[in-house]
Order: C-alpha cells, then sequence, then structure tokens
C-alpha cells in the first residue's frame, strides 16, 4: 500500500491551528530545508492509518503466545483511567500539592508491587524492562563503588539469558561471564562456583528460566554469590508465572525489575511504552534514582536519595503506563494476582501436554508459565524448520510463538498462552499445531512457502539490511 | 475481586487432569515448599469489582489540579492535539500488539514506524531516523557512545541543557566510566570561549540543547564550528516544534540530532509516557541504537517493511550491542507520525509561529509589568523573567495558581516561562495583569 508521502496534493491539509490574534514575531533566521510533511484531508488521513491497523495483529485480533513477552489480555478499564484528564493533563513539574492524587497514585502502586516483590523500595523512572535491568545493576555498582571495592568487575550471567541482560552489564562497564546452564536452563552449580570470587560484582538471573522451569536451587545460587560478596539481580521478565506465589526477595535477590507490559497487563503499543519498575532491598534504597514518593501524615512528597545514581529518565517514568498497572493491581488484589499467575501456568502445562503428543519438548516437565518445543527432528525429517512452522500459523490467523530462543535450544519455539486465554482457544490452537505438524510430512513445500494469505509474503531481510531503505526518498 | 481469568471449576479439574496434576498448588510442586507465601499469598487489599476501582481510581485523578492555562515547560510542553490523533492512535490492534518481530502480519506498525523515521528526518534534515527512544534524556546519554572511540574518551554537555537531561547523561557515564564534562554558560547560553578551551584531542562529543533550557537560542553553527575544529562530533538536543522554523540540525552541522518527541501530539501526563527521536547521518547509521525499519519487498516482489539492521542489538549482539535498548515507545512514536501528518507543513510552521509570537508578546507584557528580561539574546516560546527574591517568585507563581493559571519554573535567580498556541491573548493578558498586582 502506499506511503502516506504518497496521498494527498499540495495545498490540501487540515484546519487546525487559527491565525495569529497578536503581533507577529519572526525570527532572525529560519530554515531553508525543506519540509516535506504529508498533505492530506482528514478522511485521507484517517483511511491510511485505519488501513494500517488492518494490517496489524494485536492481543484483540487473537491469540498471541509469544513466549517471554506476556501477552495477556489489556483490560479495558485500564485505558479509562490512564485516559483520565485528571492524569493526562497534569505537568510533571506542577506543585507536588496540586499532584497530590498521582502521587498517591505511584505510592499506593510502589507498595503493592514492593509486597509482590518481596522488596522494600520500588522506583517507576525506568522505561522499560531494559532500561530498568540498566538501573537494577547500576545499583549494584554504586553498592560496590561506595565500600571502594574497585576490583569487582565482573557480572555473571547464564548462556540463557535474555540478550539484554549481557548488554546491560556491558553498559555498566563491567566485563560479561557467561556460564552454561542444563538442558533445563538451570545454573550449573559447579560452574557457578568456579566463576564466582572476588571478582564477582554480581548475579543476573531470570526465574523461572528461558526454558520456563523454575531453578530449584536458587536459595544455594542466591547464598553461592552472596557468599562471594556479590550481589543478585532478578530480571522479573517471568514474573508473570510466580506473583503471589513465590517472591524474587525471598529468593535471595537484592534488586528486581518488573516489566508493568508484561506481568501487569499494561499494552505492548506495538512495542512499547512500557515501564520497567525496579525494587530493591533496603540496603540498596540509598542508591536508587530519585525521587522517590513517599508518604507522611497522608501527605505525599518527593524524596531524593542521599547516594543516588542519579536519574535514569526525565520525571517519574511512564506515569501514564503505571496508571494502569495500578488499575490493573486493584482490580485482582491479593487473590487474583495469585490466581493469574496460577492459570498461566496452568494454560501453559496444558498446551504443553496437549502439543507433547506430536511435538517434541525442549524439557518434558512441569513447567511454570511458558515451555519450549525444540522442531530439530521435524527439521531433520522434513525440511520443515522452526521459521516454517511459525509462518504456517499466520494463515491460521495465530501470532507464532517466539522463535529461536533462548539459543540454548536448537529450532526454538517458545509459548506463553498467558492465563486469559481459554480451554477452548487452546484446544483450537493445539488442533492447528497439530495439522501443521502433519502438513510438514505431507506437504513440507506448503510450509517452506508459508504464509500465503497475509498482506505481505516472506519479506527480504537480507535485502533490507544490504539496500538500507530507512526513510522514504522525495522524487 | 475482578478477574480475567476465563477458565471455569469443571474446566481447571479437566486441565489439571490432562496435566497429570491434583491441584494448582502442585504445579509449584517443584520450588522449595519453605519459601513459597504462607496463609495463601501477599498482604495486599483483595481486589475490586471494576465498578470500584473505576471510583478509586477516579477519586487519586480527581485529587489532582488541571491547569486551564499552563505557561511551564521546562521540558514537558502543552500543545493543542488534532482530534484525529487521539482517534487513529486508541484503535485496539495498535495498542495491544508487539514488537513487529513478524513482519508479516505486522506491516501496519512497520509502515508507520518508516513513515515516522522518515519525517524526523524532514524534521531534524538528517539522513537516517531510528524508531524512537525513551525520552530526549535518554537518546541525550545514548548519543555518547555513538561518539566514543579509544582515543576520544571525554563527553561534554552545555550548562544550559535542562538540568534533568544533563543528569541523566552522568547516570549514563556513570554507568560507562565516561568523564562527563558540563561547559557553563554565560548570559543564559553556551559559552563558546570556555567551550573552545575545554574541548582537547580526547573529546568525543558536545550536546548542545536548541533552544537551550532558558528558551535562548544558541548560535548553533558557531558551536558546531568549534566542536568539529576539536575533530569531536556534534550532538544537538532539539525541540520538534521549534524545529518547524529553526535552522535544522543538519543545516548547522550537526553530526546527530535528538530530542524529546512529546510536544508532538503527546499529552504531558506528569512525565510520559513520551518519546525521544534520534536521528544522524548516513555515514553513522550503524552506530545508532534501538530499532530501526527498512522497506524491502517479498517472495512475490511486493513492497513491505521489516526491522532492519539489527546486528547492532543486544539479541543478536549481546554484550557487545551498542545498546541493551529493546523496548522503545513505539506506540508514542506512531503518535507523533499521526500528529506531524495531520499537522502537514503548514500546521507546523503555524503553530511554531504561534509559539513564538506568544512568547514574545508575553515576555513583553511581564516587562511592562515590571519584570524584566533576565537574557537578551533571540528566544523561541521560553524565557526567563529575573527575579532574584526567592518570596517574590512565590507571590507571583502563587497569584497565578490562584486564578488557574500554571505560571513558570522556578530557576536560579528568576522564573522560566513557556508560552505555546494554546493560550489566547485574554489568557496572557490577564496573566500578566495578576503579576503586575502583585509587583
Amino acid at each position: 500500500m502506499k506511503l502516506i508521502f504518497e496521498l494527498g496534493v499540495e495545498g490540501r491539509g487540515m484546519s487546525l491551528m487559527p491565525a495569529c490574534d497578536i503581533p507577529e514575531y519572526t525570527l532572525p533566521e529560519e530554515r531553508t530545508a525543506p519540509l516535506r510533511l504529508p498533505h492530506v484531508s482528514e478522511n485521507e488521513l484517517t483511511r491510511h492509518y485505519t488501513a494500517l491497523c488492518k494490517r496489524i495483529h494485536g492481543v484483540n485480533d487473537g491469540f498471541y503466545p509469544l513466549g517471554s513477552c506476556t501477552m495477556k489480555y489489556n483490560p479495558k478499564i485500564d485505558e479509562d483511567m490512564a485516559a483520565l484528564a485528571g492524569f493526562t493533563q497534569l505537568h510533571p513539574l506542577q506543585p507536588i500539592e496540586s499532584a497530590q492524587g498521582a502521587l498517591e497514585a505511584l505510592h499506593v502502586l510502589g507498595t503493592e508491587l514492593g509486597e509482590i516483590f518481596g522488596m522494600d523500595a520500588v522506583t517507576f523512572q525506568p522505561a522499560a524492562g531494559a532500561h530498568g535491568e540498566l538501573t537494577g545493576v547500576l545499583l549494584i555498582k554504586a553498592y560496590h563503588t561506595e565500600r571502594g571495592d574497585s576490583a569487582r568487575t565482573k557480572i555473571i550471567v547464564p548462556d540463557s539469558a535474555h540478550g539484554t541482560n549481557p548488554a546491560t552489564a556491558a553498559m555498566c562497564g563491567y566485563q560479561v561471564v557467561n556460564i552454561p546452564s542444563g538442558a533445563d536452563g538451570c545454573v550449573d552449580l559447579d560452574a557457578l562456583r568456579a566463576s564466582v570470587g572476588p571478582d564477582t560484582a554480581g548475579l543476573m538471573l531470570t526465574n523461572p528460566n528461558t526454558v520456563g522451569i523454575f531453578d530449584k536451587n536458587i536459595l544455594e545460587i542466591t547464598r553461592i554469590v552472596h557468599d562471594a560478596g556479590g550481589l543478585c539481580y532478578y530480571d522479573g521478565a517471568n514474573l508473570n508465572a510466580v506473583m503471589g506465589v513465590v517472591r524474587p526477595g525471598d529468593m535471595g535477590f537484592d534488586c528486581i525489575h518488573s516489566n508493568l507490559h508484561k506481568t501487569f497487563a499494561t499494552p505492548h503499543g506495538g512495542g512499547g511504552p512500557g515501564a520497567g519498575a525496579v525494587g530493591c532491598k533496603d540496603f540498596l534504597r540509598k542508591f536508587m534514582p530519585g525521587p522517590l514518593v513517599v508518604e507522611k501524615d497522608g501527605r505525599f512528597g518527593f524524596d531524593y536519595p542521599e547516594k543516588s545514581i542519579g536519574r535514569v529518565k526525565l520525571f517519574y517514568g511512564n506515569f501514564d503506563v503505571c496508571i494502569r498497572a495500578l488499575t490493573y493491581v486493584l482490580t485482582l488484589g491479593r487473590s487474583g494476582i495469585r490466581e493469574a499467575a496460577m492459570n498461566a501456568v496452568l494454560n501453559a502445562n496444558y498446551m504443553r501436554v496437549k502439543l507433547a503428543e506430536k511435538f517434541t519438548m525442549a524439557y518434558d516437565e512441569i513447567c511454570m508459565h511458558e515451555f519450549v518445543m525444540s522442531l530439530v527432528e521435524l527439521h531433520k525429517e522434513t525440511g520443515v524448520s522452526a521459521l516454517d512452522l511459525a509462518k504456517g500459523m499466520l494463515d491460521y490467523g495465530l501470532h507464532p510463538p517466539t522463535m529461536y530462543f533462548p539459543l540454548i535450544v536448537h529450532e526454538a519455539l517458545m509459548i506463553e498462552p498467558c492465563e486469559t486465554e481459554s480451554k477452548e482457544t487452546m484446544d483450537e490452537v493445539c488442533d492447528i499445531y497439530g495439522k501443521l505438524f502433519d502438513l510438514a510430512y505431507s506437504d513440507p513445500e506448503s510450509l517452506h512457502t508459508a504464509p500465503h494469505a497475509t498482506p505481505v509474503r516472506r519479506l527480504d531481510e537480507v535485502g533490507a539490511a544490504r539496500s538500507m531503505i530507512l526513510r522514504y526518498s522525495f522524487a | 475481586m475482578g478477574s480475567y481469568v476465563p477458565t471455569t471449576a469443571a474446566q481447571r479439574e479437566e486441565m489439571l487432569a490432562t496435566v497429570g496434576v491434583k491441584s494448582l498448588e502442585e504445579l509449584y510442586r517443584s520450588i522449595p515448599q519453605e519459601m513459597l507465601l504462607k496463609d495463601g499469598g501477599l498482604n495486599i487489599p483483595e481486589g475490586l469489582s471494576e465498578l470500584e476501582v473505576r471510583e478509586r481510581v477516579s477519586a487519586m485523578a480527581e485529587k489532582n489540579r488541571v491547569y486551564k492555562t499552563v505557561l511551564r515547560g521546562a521540558g514537558a510542553y502543552r500543545h493543542f492535539i488534532p482530534a484525529v490523533v487521539k482517534s487513529v492512535t486508541s484503535r485496539e490492534e495498535l495498542v495491544t500488539c508487539y514488537t513487529p518481530y513478524q513482519a508479516e502480519i505486522s506491516q501496519g506498525v512497520l509502515q508507520g514506524t518508516f513513515e515516522f523515521q522518515t519525517m524526523i528526518c524532514e524534521l531534524t534534515g538528517m539522513d537516517v531516523s531510528n524508531a524512537s527512544h525513551y525520552d530526549g534524556a535518554t537518546a541525550a546519554a545514548e548519543t555518547i557512545p555513538m561518539c566514543r572511540d579509544r582515543k576520544r574518551t571525554k563527553a561534554y554537555v552545555s550548562a544550559a541543557a535542562n538540568p534533568q537531561v544533563i543528569e541523566v547523561m552522568q547516570t549514563y557515564c556513570f554507568a560507562s566510566n565516561t568523564e562527563l564534562i558540563v561547559v557553563p554558560a554565560k548570559d543564559g547560553r553556551t559559552d563558546l570561549d570556555a567551550l573552545r578551551a575545554a574541548l582537547g584531542e580526547d573529546a568525543a562529543c558536545f550536546y548542545l540543547q536548541q533552544p537551550n533550557y532558558f528558551g535562548q537560542l544558541e548560535d548553533a553553527s558557531a558551536v558546531g564550528e568549534i566542536v568539529h575544529a576539536a575533530g569531536a562530533k556534534f550532538v544537538m538536543g532539539v525541540n520538534p516544534i521549534a524545529c518547524a522554523l529553526l535552522p535544522t540540525p543538519r543545516e548547522v552541522g550537526a553530526d546527530i540530532a535528538v530530542g524529546d518527541g512529546q510536544p508532538l501530539g503527546l499529552d504531558t501526563a506528569f512525565g510520559g509516557p513520551y518519546l525521544g527521536f534520534m536521528a544522524t547521518t548516513a555515514a553513522m547509521t550503524r552506530k545508532l541504537p534501538g530499532r530501526i525499519v527498512g522497506q524491502t519487498t517479498d517472495v512475490d516482489g511486493k513492497t513491505g517493511y521489516v526491522l532492519t539492521l539489527s546486528a547492532r542489538e543486544q539479541h543478536i549482539r549481546r554484550e557487545k550491542a551498542s545498546s541493551n535498548i529493546c523496548s522503545n515507545q513505539a506506540l508514542c512514536a506512531f503518535t507523533a507520525g499521526v500528529y506531524m501528518a495531520a499537522m502537514g507543513e503548514a500546521g507546523m510552521k503555524q503553530c511554531a509561529r504561534l509559539c513564538v509570537s506568544k512568547a514574545h508578546y508575553f515576555a513583553a507584557a511581564l516587562e511592562k509589568a515590571g519584570c524584566p528580561l533576565k537574557y537578551k539574546g533571540e528566544f523561541f516560546h521560553e524565557f526567563v523573567t529575573e527575579e532574584a527574591d526567592p518570596g517574590h517568585r512565590k507571590k507571583v507563581l502563587d497569584a497565578l495558581d490562584a486564578a488557574g493559571i500554571l505560571g513558570g519554573a522556578e530557576v536560579d535567580g528568576g522564573i522560566l516561562w513557556c508560552v505555546t498556541e494554546l493560550a489566547s491573548k485574554a489568557q496572557l493578558d490577564r496573566a500578566a495583569a495578576i503579576v503586575k498586582e502583585v509587583l
């Protein structure tokens, strides 16, 4: 379809700005470069974007089991609350006496998430998960720096980790020590013991891990790191499996980030805005980015921690995303949070067992909220890869699972159904996956060439990287 | 209690049986029992029905004051938002989808982002834009690793930049063990002599904000020449509305242009979500952090869009990635794109002209009311009036507050005002009259 620059004609546009009701001021120097923006009517504009939106698959459009991304249903009341003028029309620097409700919202959410995390303080400044990781690892860095312990130059990351973990550690000036995981993605205790030492700043870990398994040695893991003088960072990407059941703080972690856009149901918006709330134990609070919201005698105010690592973002983070998460947490409450986690785990296990009739599981045991299939055997026997099978799902209106992750599983498909999917949907999806499995044997070519029914078919990614057309070229 | 779990009790039993366990709790049998939460859960209140939660959260919103007139900017700017912007960007497909990993069913997000990238290039005059960053401050901070190399290790920033932006840059520099040097300002603008003296052979980059924190227009071309003469990269942080009128970053020699895109159709929303934008020269394309959308063709030769150049990114490069950024502010970037499409060149320029004209009108009115301008240089839509006495500043702001007007932000030795197209002549006259009365 056409780009918006290819629509409309010069001279057309919308009437949005009034004429100037005061003397016009002319700047001494203005741009001479052209500003080639669209010349479209409101009708053209609306149709263009409506057409674009029809070429998007969202959670509202159908099953979206993107492993590690927790694509749960996004409640509409959350959107309604975030759209209240009492939140959207606030200036971030208006007097705090005039924004008590906004501070209260952050305080209530911080208190409830602190309890869910098992942490003593929470900041909402980080904008996303990776940004939360940066904040958390900087807390660890500030801790060692304050103690004058400059020998701690290494962060330990298991090879099953998300790519953001090693990238974050490197951004924080740390050397990354990759340690091997077992087939179940769990930490190899001997490898961990051999890696820790006086140069260990900390460990970054996701638990349940990226294979969907809860690392039962977690207390031993965090103890080994602590005994060596390091701190433990919890990557909350998979918190949805265990919220209300077990707390990262009780597993021995010192700080944590949680993706509010995963676990706490705020919409993903095509890849943001999210929010990466960071929690920490009391001894790290003084290093937190300021300001933190505090309450005294029913009044809310800001506190700037004394040894803060400094701001990681303007103002107080993605505030209006936090309003959505607040609405969600207040709705679910103590029982609902736990119910959501347990049903996420039930749904994953239900699909795992049903799919195991045909597919090979990377690790065929009770899993947490997600599980990984390995299509190595199918690929060998039929030539149909995980990618081919995923593309075949597109023709059924399904969003495929996460592909080729974690890296320790070959031909991986990682499935996370979430608690908001019904048994009927999962039954239907398992049937379709089964049909595609059979199709791999009966007509592999139809999967090599899939998808067939989408607005565009397989795209030339190599060509895109080579030709580097990254903007429209005006004639 | 509210719940979004559709499974009935009967279905649950059936599913548990399929899995081969007796209870939901049994699914967690691999977790050491001593770690599990006791007494069935958390120490937080029970959930609420939708009706109750609506009342509870609405009550919080109602405790906040929404000012009818806002004369405060300092990093967040209330502008007019065309109705069509929210109509488009509240569509469910767009709101509820994730990163376009499956390009075939994500063409809408990808093409919208490609159009956004094009518009950012047009606005800044640069060759290439990424798909967005968290905000203007983190975008500014992440330009430093783009410019740093083994010999050029130090980063520089103007003291006339937004203090919060400087603080974020400092945090990122603490992370990467980079020295960040603040170049002093003089008369509300970057001190060019100090800049010349500061930049040495180890200078990687200098960050200049235009218009700067005090609203003043910097002599960006002169700054660019000094920075380039020292062999460093010239990074500009720009206001996107001002960009519609001012010489583009490219025209004044910038190597990288960043900024906060909030003025492009996003609510001030107590600080977020906003978006950072980031554009650079073709030569520096591969140094850009974050996602980039590129055009390509499908197997049938049809034009389509994909995430591209991902060999820079964390999911491929891990610890060798150019940044750890993964999620960005995609929906906000899409929103900015819709805003710019709706405004068009004429709308953007008229908006900028209204801002600059009204700001000058109000500045003159305040001068007449007894508030002299602190700095004498050209300005765009923000300016500082001199008021050394904090007591007087408070009196002025309190009087405006009582009239439903959010006055300027307090800065060292004065008040930083901002006027956008939203302020009518009548509102500005009234504000000036109130100020005159208290002084």
